[in-house]
């Protein structure tokens, strides 16, 4: 720790404090434009300019400028800095003067007025007048890709953006071209950024020079009702705050939260905003004669109570989506059992999960922030950075700080982070967990090693023995459980927790499909599933329960429209076990109703009713049931001996490669499948994969 | 007055053999090995000792900056880097040590590397200097053949010599910018701390110094530290490279002892002023980044670091640019804004914007078309550039404006009434408009 006096008070910081963060720690503001905490110190702004009592006659940048490197006074006092001196006052003046003068101040019409860096602090610190008399500066604008609106005339030459993306984002595609007053940010080529989290850079801009091209000239920041909730769009569980104008969303930021998403969202769940808008199913429907016919609550009820009459229990079943909240699959999972039906199941892509094995053999164990502290990491079956790109930059800084070894068995894809390929499929795992492998050893002497398993690597026939073989690779020492399932649903977790798979002699999903292919199923209901295949469920009565017109509506024989994860109070639970709880933004549309309240309705007209008639009374229930759904954002831990049961050494009859079932980024649900602007970004990246090749 | 026996460059306007044999010949390379057995602190000690200061410009101790390297190593290469990036407006004294007496410099670099407990220098030549280039690398390649340095050389002191050949911006000879344009990285200046000391050329321990500053070295060992430290004034020792350009009547680059006075330097080595000392309007004494010196104070200046601090100015480079009456004082420091307006890299926001600015302004004060309240505005401007950027390319910029409005603001005032004189009641004025 060392001392250090901020206009006279006297704090004690830890040694590696910049004098910035020691002015925080005394409570004093120091403006700033290009420092950021999660990026690299560049000083390049000015605006932070401190006086040091005894240094040198000149204002120091506090922002680089080191505790430690301050000398102490004669007589071994502190050292001390001065933030409110003449001196410093001049200097900001000075450093905003400059700033402002080739700066087109076109507030008026620049998007990010009212929430501009350079507009606040010209405020506070700056002069009220101009002494520049000469012709502004003109930059021409930039094209960076359809996701960020480039105004790069306003631009203050921070470099935040170009430090993101070389540091956090992984793409080295952004950068200061020319020099003095002619240098320009751009990409390389005026090419579209290929990055999965290029949205952030919008959000570190400290002016309008980069805003997000879908939200352009829409809203101003003031008219917008915030809603801190979560993201659903993978299983990371992202913390975002839903800007909302009356009855739409406008756009989605992140929120803070050290733990899981840092700072930082994906570009798909910044920008899926407009698919909420289109392809709404906004009223129920039947479908009459072969066609879908619009009809009313009371129809569309009366159908499925017609349908579950003429059948029985063992021949109804259930499929919650990768979208649902634990609340509605509570409710289904309670009315399914009054039914009489076991068939329920909440892995579409039939995962080898399962949560009779114990909560450790399907969660993140070692948590998103854990994986700063592995030592060893192995993906198996996994692309962090199409299933879970928030995760993928944690695994990124992991890498940038220091020495973690990591190795990959699955496809050899751009990460943003060295590995090494140990091979494409199980025979390789099973090598390694025979330990015949170098990176076998790497992982037998780490600390803590990390064993990533995708749920694309744990699915069909030898899905139970990829995790019988990742379980055995996970072992770390002092009781560290390296066990970690990447889940790519947000309900998944969630569906696993509450039990919503095949009770006694129930089918799972793909013995849904199969039994209502071959005629023995009469009544399916899907909670917003489309991941199954269609085509499959022969004569079978579809219920879909869901938001959008996807695969699973144009197959349904009714449809009862519910509300998206923006429109409800819905718990979920992400990748690592951590309750969350997404609120509710707006309403959802037309008739469309919470999924829940559509449940417990209709087990009133089917003469089962559920035994709630409130989200609290639910919620009482829920968590009645399931005690640890109350501690929202905590996780309820899985025990190590969970994975150790797990773990079975296994000699793979035939080899195939483990692949992500993630191969398109922007369309992985069906939201994002609705969405414009994701529908764009994908044909955008599918043309540069066709280039590349 | 230097006499010649105290010349350090003999062969400084390449009469002689430049090569090795000349180099030996004129005392290079003699009893190398003895003064490298001498040890680490005492080279340290003999160059801290003979006052010699840094020759770049800044005037820091060679010798203090030298010790400033870890004295025990940690693991981690020491690197010597000798600046050769030699760009400022005026001077050309570097390339003359480059083309005509490169072995000075090669065994400079060996001497320094011993004292600094480096194995490797590199050596980072202004992308212009091809000649240059050409004769340092053939010198270097007659020394390594000559095993005077390389590994197992005859010193014993295993020391390689890397010549990288730069690509012509100004701000890559600031040392930390010259440091990453060597990474092969943008030239951009660093912050500083961490210093290049502790943490330089590949993160590794780093001196650079200026391609004088190494290439005396030799000498001040081998006749000693009091030899050097006699000549000159206190504080100021030693003799120097000047470069005079500009009216007088024989432009040339010549050696002299420190502080000799200006009026001395100009008769003895330049032929006097060009139409006689009463033409003299002002000096710029260090190259272009330094204030200019009206007539009156520079005539009897000491020529060195403080004595130039006295008139207000600062030897610099010690690149003399003088200018007779016959010179537009105004537009001569506007072109000198151009060009740090165009040599400012763009990092930080002082310079970036504050060199474009400032040259606007006296563009229109070359032509009179200015408020003389502006004067006083751009002056607070050329305040604000100063001292708050990362290297010193804002305060090089600024300096030759304020020198330009200390000394000579009657001028500028007299352009502005000149020009307001010819304008009519709209402002505009017949004969620019008719342009």
């Amino acid at each position: 720790m060392a001392q250090i006096k901020v206009d006279g008070e006297l704090v004690e910081v830890p040694d590696h404090f910049t004098l910035l963060q020691a002015a925080e720690v005394a409570g004093v503001e120091i403006p700033r434009f290009c420092y950021h905490e999660r990026l690299s110190v560049a000083g390049n702004c000015r605006m932070c300019l401190v006086e040091v009592k005894g240094g040198p006659p000149k204002p120091q940048a506090s922002c680089a400028m080191g505790v430690r490197d301050l000398r102490p006074g004669p007589n071994g006092e502190p050292p001390e800095i001065f933030t409110n001196t003449p001196m410093v006052k001049k200097a900001r003046e000075g450093v905003m003067e400059f700033l402002l003068i080739n700066h087109p101040l076109d507030c008026p019409i620049c998007d990010q007025g009212g929430e501009c860096d350079l507009q606040d602090q010209a405020m506070a610190y700056g002069v009220d007048s101009s002494r520049f008399h000469e012709n502004k500066r003109a930059v021409e604008d930039k094209y960076i890709g359809p996701l960020i609106k480039t105004i790069m005339t306003r631009c203050i030459l921070c470099t935040r953006c170009v430090r993101f993306t070389t540091e956090v984002a992984g793409i080295t595609e952004m950068g200061l071209l020319g020099r003095g007053e002619d240098a320009e940010i751009t990409s390389y080529l005026e090419r579209a950024l290929t990055s999965e989290l290029q949205g952030n850079v919008i959000d570190l801009c400290p002016v309008g020079a980069l805003t997000s091209k879908p939200y352009a000239f829409q809203a101003r920041p003031w008219e917008l009702t915030k809603t801190e909730s979560i993201d659903v769009m993978d299983a990371v569980g992202s913390a975002i705050r839903v800007d909302s104008r009356g009855k739409e969303v406008l756009r989605i930021l992140p929120r803070l939260h050290e733990d899981v998403n840092e700072e930082w969202i994906s570009d798909k769940t910044r920008f899926v905003w407009d698919g909420l808008r289109t392809q709404r199913l906004d009223r129920p429907y039947v479908r009459k004669g072969g066609r879908l016919q619009a009809a009313s609550w009371g129809e569309a009820f009366a159908a499925v109570a017609a349908a579950v009459k003429k059948s029985e229990g063992t021949r109804i079943g259930a499929i919650a989506g990768d979208l649902a909240g634990i609340e509605e699959m509570y409710a289904l999972k309670t009315l399914m059992a009054s039914l009489g039906s076991a068939n329920i199941d909440a892995r579409p892509a039939g995962s080898a999960l399962d949560p009779r094995a114990g909560r450790a053999s399907y969660i993140f164990n070692p948590t998103i922030a854990g994986i700063e502290k592995a030592d060893a990491t192995l993906l198996i079956g996994t692309n962090p950075r199409r299933e879970a790109a928030v995760l993928n930059a944690r695994i990124r800084k992991a890498w940038r700080n220091g020495d973690v070894a990591i190795g990959v068995v699955g496809e050899a894809a751009d990460l943003t982070y060295d590995y090494t390929h140990l091979g494409a499929g199980i025979d390789t795992l099973a090598d390694l967990a025979a330990g015949r492998n170098d990176f076998a050893q790497v992982l037998k002497n780490a600390n803590h090693p990390i064993v990533i398993v995708g749920e694309g690597a744990i699915t069909g026939a030898s899905g139970k023995d990829v995790l019988a073989l990742a379980a055995s690779l996970a072992d770390g020492k002092d009781g560290w459980n390296g066990f970690a399932v990447l889940h790519n649903a947000a309900a998944r977790v969630g569906a696993l927790d509450i039990g919503f798979v095949p009770g006694r002699g129930g089918l799972d999903t793909a013995g849904m499909v199969e039994a209502a292919g071959a005629g023995k199923l009469d009544l399916l209901f899907l909670l917003g599933a489309d991941e199954i295949d269609m085509s499959s469920l022969g004569n079978t009565t579809v219920v879909y329960i869901g938001t959008h017109g996807d695969a699973g509506a144009h197959r349904a024989d009714i449809i009862l429209p519910a509300a998206a994860y923006t429109e409800k109070s819905a718990t979920y639970v992400n990748t690592e076990g951590r309750v969350q709880m997404a609120n509710r933004a707006i309403f959802a549309p037309g008739d469309a109703r919470e999924d829940w309240a559509i449940l417990r309705a209709l087990s009133g007209v089917l003469g089962h009713t559920l035994p709630f008639d409130s989200l609290q009374a639910l919620r009482a229930n829920l968590y009645g049931d399931f005690p640890h759904m109350a501690h929202v954002d905590g996780i309820a831990a899985g025990k190590a001996k969970d994975v150790t049961a797990l773990a079975r050494a296994v000699t793979p009859k035939k080899s195939y490669a483990l692949v992500s079932p993630v191969s398109d980024f922007y369309l992985t649900n069906a939201i994002a499948r609705a969405s414009a602007v994701m529908a764009e970004c994908s044909q955008l990246m599918a043309g540069m994969k066709q280039a590349a090749e | 007055m230097l006499t010649d026996k105290d010349r350090i460059f003999t062969n400084l306007y390449g009469q002689g053999d430049w090569g090795l044999e000349g180099a030996r010949r004129r005392g290079s390379w003699n009893g190398t090995k003895d003064l490298l057995d001498k040890g680490r602190d005492w080279l340290t000690n003999e160059v801290k000792a003979s006052g010699l200061r840094g020759r770049g410009g800044a005037g820091f101790s060679t010798g203090l900056k030298w010790s400033f390297m870890p004295k025990v190593n940690d693991g981690r290469p020491h690197y010597l880097v000798v600046n050769a990036d030699e760009s400022e407006p005026g001077t050309c004294k570097d390339r003359e040590i480059l083309r005509h007496d490169p072995h000075h410099l090669i065994e400079g670099c060996l001497i320094a590397g011993r004292a600094m407990d480096a194995h490797t220098a590199y050596i980072y030549i202004r992308g212009e200097f091809m000649r240059e280039r050409q004769h340092l690398e053939a010198a270097v390649q007659q020394a390594y053949d000559a095993r005077l340095i390389g590994k197992n050389n005859i010193h014993g002191w295993d020391f390689d010599i890397v010549v990288h050949h730069g690509a012509g911006a100004y701000i890559c000879g600031e040392e930390t910018a010259l440091l990453e344009s060597l990474e092969g990285k943008k030239g951009q200046p660093r912050l500083k701390p961490p210093f290049p000391a502790g943490m330089g050329l590949y993160g590794s321990p780093t001196t650079v110094n200026n391609v004088e500053s190494i290439a005396v070295v030799p000498e001040i060992l081998r006749r000693g530290s009091g030899w050097f430290a006699g000549l000159g004034r206190e504080n100021n020792t030693g003799t120097k490279l000047f470069c005079v350009s500009g009216h007088v009547n024989n432009p040339a680059t010549f050696e002299e002892e420190m502080g000799t006075p200006f009026d001395v330097l100009i008769d003895k080595h330049c032929g006097g002023i060009r139409g006689g000392w009463d033409n003299l309007l002002a000096v710029i004494p260090g190259g272009s980044s330094v204030p200019c010196v009206p007539a009156e104070r520079i005539k009897s200046a000491h020529m060195d670091f403080d004595g130039l601090r006295e008139a207000g100015s600062s030897l610099g480079t010690a690149a003399v640019i003088v200018m007779d009456k016959s010179t537009d004082i105004i537009k001569a420091i506007w072109r000198i804004s151009a060009f740090y307006k165009h040599e400012s890299c763009g990092q930080c926001t002082p310079c970036r914007e504050g060199t474009g600015w400032m040259m606007r302004v006296m563009e229109r004060m070359v032509r009179g078309e200015a408020q003389k309240r502006e004067i006083d505005m751009l002056f607070a401007v050329s305040k604000q550039v100063e001292g708050h950027t990362i290297c010193a390319l804002g305060d090089a910029a600024a300096w030759p404006i304020q020198g330009l409005i200390r000394n000579f603001r009657h001028v500028i005032e007299e352009r502005i009434d000149a020009y307001t004189y010819k304008s009519t009641s709209d402002g505009a004025v017949p004969s620019v408009a008719a342009e």
